[in-house]
């Protein structure tokens, strides 16, 4: 059902993520919908509270009292008894509150197999290639007894279970005793909620029936292709686009208190709207924008537990969505770290600071995944990190975004105890026209040029890439407010939501730091030229407003080049935005940055000082 | 603006807790409803089969499984020891001279003797699995065949992170400030049992000094996120623990770190010194986090056992806080005022901020994110 105006003149959004919980108002005002005011407050997963809705109560509190400061008028309310009134009398209520949901955090799995090293391993990687954490592989021969496997099931709750185990044809009798094992552990939802636990078989396809049998009553038994049909073959795809599938269906949204959340969240007409996982909304944005514009584009939400990769390539709009389920700023931001190791991140850190100093602080933020950075260099070194969570997130979209679903992968005998990965991805960064980043730490950002930063030197686009940046991050709301109200969602998002930042012009190959390697030479629009020949391993930035087109010619010089077709020169109009064009001739497959620490920090102190990343004082 | 939520945890001198205690397979309930029990009272049990060992009888005397029935000497049921002479030959001539006998490999029962095959089955001793009550408290609710639900009255402090299992030991405190680093010379044989209290922070090689002489577990301030790497031999990624088999179960109070333990939390700790103490280090950080617990039951009335409702923590001028993370990470202060507005601090995010004052009188501002109310 969609509305118009004539309904809906002021609508609450809130977007419950695992660690913050954003609202967002939207209302008609003089003849248009605007987003007008914003709150947060922090997500209320734990005890003594431990109810989704009560972060809602707050984030909207704050909404409240900014309406009625921004509009002088102390009467303004939202809420009535700690729930939405609707539809709005005047000033008390609103006309429809929608919410989309990610509050439920990453993804912890347990496998099981039948033989720990053969089967049980390759329901290891499907839930690893899904994004997953696993938490334990319980296997017939790992030599613990049934009933600690059973306390081990309900001890670790798992999110989801993926059983394997068996070729086909195989073994049936140790199978059915693996299922039997979870069937007696009775696993509950960590969440409590009215759903019943996942649990996926991918096993020996004989045994299908005794596990329907064994488990079809007590859990949410999905049954898809033996990842290990043959020994020599592995078939991991099928497994693990189910874990993704369910992942962010079911288990990705729920909460404590979810079920509440629900019966608020309602139109004009005090119709139920269902509440949305993040990635659904945002993935719904992002082919939006790809469509209308026609372009290729990728695009991140980074968060505290996961982080979402969107694509769309290629002429017929293809578009894949990860969700990297353990990648995030706060409650994974430990594992960010344990994944791309210290020294990854450490190359980000224009600063020497204590290996320990860094480490602890890390583990602080994990454990208090509500805190905030207020110290320069603590902004420093999350923005540091986030750069590696974005690389390594978006490393695995393109391995998922580069086989076809359901596409089996034979294996010989040697290959089968080694994980490797074949197929091209579709993924072409030289193609990409927009890069477009959200969440916390790409939209709050306290300076946008931040955001330029990261997203450049996390995803390394090549050739001539257009940036935006969700401003205060409502993709995932207005994502949502689509299904009730496509015209307020497209206006707003238009109008508040979508930042463009600039233009990245980054030729691809190698080159030696000192040597010429880009000639630019830009016609501005008030008359103005920016013209020279950049030596390799430079960045430069040049303001230019949104909405302004720079006319541009390109020359690499030595083995760069700008485009697909391995052009060299091109005459180009560049767009600019926020903050403007961005030259960046370090360098693209490889990029890499000066392995010796003082060499690499004047290097990163250079780069960010001619970005305006940070305030000079940090860069001396 | 007038109030604002804010996260904490809990640290009371008194709270009525609840707790579930439920055998992983059904088996025998083994208190009741209204009974008083125990920490390391089993109160729910089950018995898992035993082992089945095939041992070749006939083989072992030498004779065939048809001659076997003449020499055995058990029957189906029959309860062995190791000691137990399954089977025995009479000898040469009959006359014992080079006599022969088996004895069992294993403690347990006869569960089958073939003649076809001369193999005899004999079992292991069925294994008890057994789950005790943890905390002193009274059973006021049975699930039959699977567990019950015990209540208390106890002072209770909820860590921030931790490791290991359950366990319960007399508190020791070893500490004479919260901002004290444990020394590892002041644990002795004296710490053995116990649960110790470090102050703000305990080092490897001390927590290595307190397994050694059997200290059950220790509660700190802080821990190194390297030495916690050494403990357990990997780097966590998601906080998912509380089933490290390290032989010490630790709890840290605030953090990662040298941070110094809350007044509050070492005042408790200290004024219970010598009492009765549960802990566990189960930590998840996710959705519906779970934290580690220690609690230090009191005697109470049965009348007493009612749980109030949770209530919200609030910020507003006059709530006493404590900061949790830079600057000023661990001290006191007292909110004065909370500003509507969005202000920009150091990092120069814009966020909303409290306005405080530590207890020296200095005047500091923050954003409210980074604060934890101390509930009076």
């Amino acid at each position: 059902m969609q509305y118009d105006e004539k309904r809906l003149t002021r609508i609450v959004a809130t977007d419950c993520g695992s660690t913050t919980t954003k609202a967002i108002l939207i209302e008609w005002v003089d003849g248009e919908y605007r987003q007008t005011i914003r709150g947060e407050a922090p997500t209320t997963v734990e005890a003594p509270l431990n109810d989704v809705t009560k972060g809602v109560i707050n984030a909207t509190q704050e909404l409240e009292e900014l309406a009625r400061l921004k509009y002088k008028n102390p009467n303004i309310r939202f809420m009535e008894n700690g729930k939405f009134v609707i539809p709005r009398k005047g000033d008390l209520g609103i006309d429809a509150y929608v919410s989309t949901s990610s509050a439920g955090g990453g993804l912890q799995m347990m496998v099981t197999g039948v033989v720990a090293s053969m089967t049980g391993e390759s329901a290891e990687r499907a839930a690893l290639g899904a994004g997953a954490i696993v938490m334990d592989l319980i296997a017939s021969n790992d030599k613990r007894m049934n009933h600690e496997k059973i306390e081990r099931i309900r001890q670790l709750r798992p999110d989801m279970i993926l059983m394997a185990g068996g070729e086909d044809g195989g073994t049936i009798k140790h199978v059915v005793e693996m299922a039997e094992l979870v069937s007696g552990a009775d696993p509950k939802p960590r969440l409590g909620s009215s759903y019943k636990l996942p649990v996926i078989y991918a096993g020996n396809k004989e045994a299908r029936q005794n596990i329907i049998d064994a488990l079809g009553e007590k859990v949410d038994l999905i049954v898809t292709e033996n990842i290990r049909p043959k020994l020599e073959t592995e078939n991991l795809g099928p497994a693990r686009d189910k874990i993704h599938d369910l992942f962010m269906e079911h288990v990705m949204k729920q909460a404590p208190g979810y079920n509440k959340l629900m019966e608020w969240a309602m139109g004009p007409d005090l119709e139920s709207v269902p509440i949305m996982p993040t990635p659904a909304a945002v993935g719904n944005i992002m082919q939006t924008i790809a469509k209308d514009e026609k372009i290729e584009v990728v695009g991140v939400d980074i968060g505290g537990a996961t982080t979402d990769v969107f694509s769309v390539f290629t002429d017929e709009y293809v578009f894949n969505r990860t969700v990297s389920a353990n990648l995030g700023m706060s409650y994974s931001i430990s594992n960010v770290l344990a994944s791309s190791g210290l020294d990854n991140i450490m190359r980000w850190v224009p600063f020497d600071i204590d290996e320990s100093e860094l480490r602890n602080m890390i583990k602080n933020k994990m454990i208090r995944p509500t805190t905030i950075p207020s110290l320069l260099e603590e902004l420093v070194l999350e923005q540091a990190i986030a750069k590696e969570a974005l690389r390594l997130a978006f490393e695995q979209h393109k391995q998922f975004a580069s086989s076809l679903k359901g596409m089996q992968r034979q294996r010989d005998i040697s290959e089968a105890f080694s994980q490797s990965t074949s197929g091209a991805s579709i993924v072409n960064l030289m193609t990409l026209n927009l890069l477009v980043g959200s969440g916390g730490v790409l939209s709050h950002a306290p300076r946008r040029n931040q955001t330029v930063m990261m997203l450049i030197d996390a995803f390394l686009p090549e050739g001539v890439t257009r940036l935006a940046v969700d401003s205060i991050f409502m993709m995932p709301h207005l994502g949502v407010l689509s299904e009730i109200c496509a015209k307020a969602a497209t206006e707003v998002f238009r109008k508040d939501c979508m930042v463009y930042l600039g233009t990245c012009v980054a030729p691809v190959g190698k080159g030696k730091n000192g040597k010429p390697a880009l000639y630019a030479k830009l016609e501005l629009p008030d008359g103005k030229k920016f013209e020279e020949e950049i030596p390799f391993g430079e960045v430069r930035l040049i303001p230019l407003d949104e909405g302004k087109v720079a006319k541009a010619t390109l020359k690499t010089f030595g083995g760069l080049v700008l485009d697909k077709d391995k052009n060299k020169e091109l005459t180009i109009d560049l767009h600019g935005g926020k903050i403007g064009i961005v030259l960046d001739t370090r360098g693209r497959q490889p990029f890499v940055l000066p392995t010796e620490k003082a060499e690499r920090i004047a290097s990163l102190k250079k780069w960010m000082r001619e970005l305006n990343a940070y305030p000079e004082h940090i860069l001396v | 603006m007038g109030q604002a939520y804010s996260a904490g945890l809990t640290v009371t001198d008194s709270i009525i807790l609840r707790k579930e205690r439920i055998l992983p397979l059904k088996g025998k309930v083994l208190v009741k409803k209204g009974d008083k029990v125990k920490a390391e009272d089993v109160v729910a049990e089950t018995l898992l089969p035993g082992k089945v060992v095939p041992f070749n009888l006939a083989n072992k005397l030498g004779v065939t499984p048809a001659q076997l029935d003449v020499y055995i000497k058990i029957k189906p049921g029959q309860q062995i020891t190791k000691e137990t002479i399954l089977a025995e030959n009479k000898g040469l001539f009959g006359l014992g001279i080079f006599k022969s006998e088996v004895r069992s490999p294993v403690d347990g029962e006869v569960e089958n003797i073939s003649s076809v095959t001369g193999q005899v089955l004999l079992r292991e001793p069925r294994i008890p699995v057994q789950v005790k009550a943890f905390m002193d408290g009274m059973v006021t609710e049975v699930m039959p065949d699977e567990g019950v639900v015990i209540e208390n009255k106890s002072a209770y402090i909820q860590g921030i992170f931790g490791i290991g299992d359950e366990t319960v030991g007399e508190l020791k405190m070893l500490a004479a400030t919260p901002d004290d680093e444990l020394d590892g010379a002041k644990i002795d044989e004296s710490c053995r049992g116990k649960i110790i209290v470090a102050g703000a922070f305990v080092r490897f090689h001390v927590i290595d000094i307190a397994r050694k002489h059997g200290v059950k577990a220790i509660i700190t301030g802080g821990i190194d996120d390297q030495d916690l790497k050494k403990l357990i031999g990997y780097d966590i990624g998601v906080a998912i623990t509380g089933h490290e088999k390290v032989g010490i179960t630790i709890i840290c109070t605030e953090g990662f770190g040298k941070i110094t333990m809350a007044q509050k939390t070492f005042d408790l700790l200290k004024a219970f010194s010598g009492k009765k103490t549960s802990v566990h280090g189960h930590t998840q950080i996710r959705a519906g986090v779970i934290r580690p617990e220690i609690i230090i039951p009191m005697n109470f009335e049965e009348s007493e056992l009612v749980t109030k409702e949770a209530s919200m923590p609030v910020l507003e001028p006059g709530t006493l806080i404590r900061i949790i993370r830079q600057p000023h990470f661990g001290r006191i202060a007292k909110v004065t005022s909370l500003p509507e507005e969005l202000t920009k601090v150091e990092s120069e995010t814009m966020v909303r901020i409290l306005e405080g004052e530590f207890e020296d009188g200095t005047k500091f501002s923050m954003p409210r994110a980074n604060v934890e109310v101390i509930e009076s």
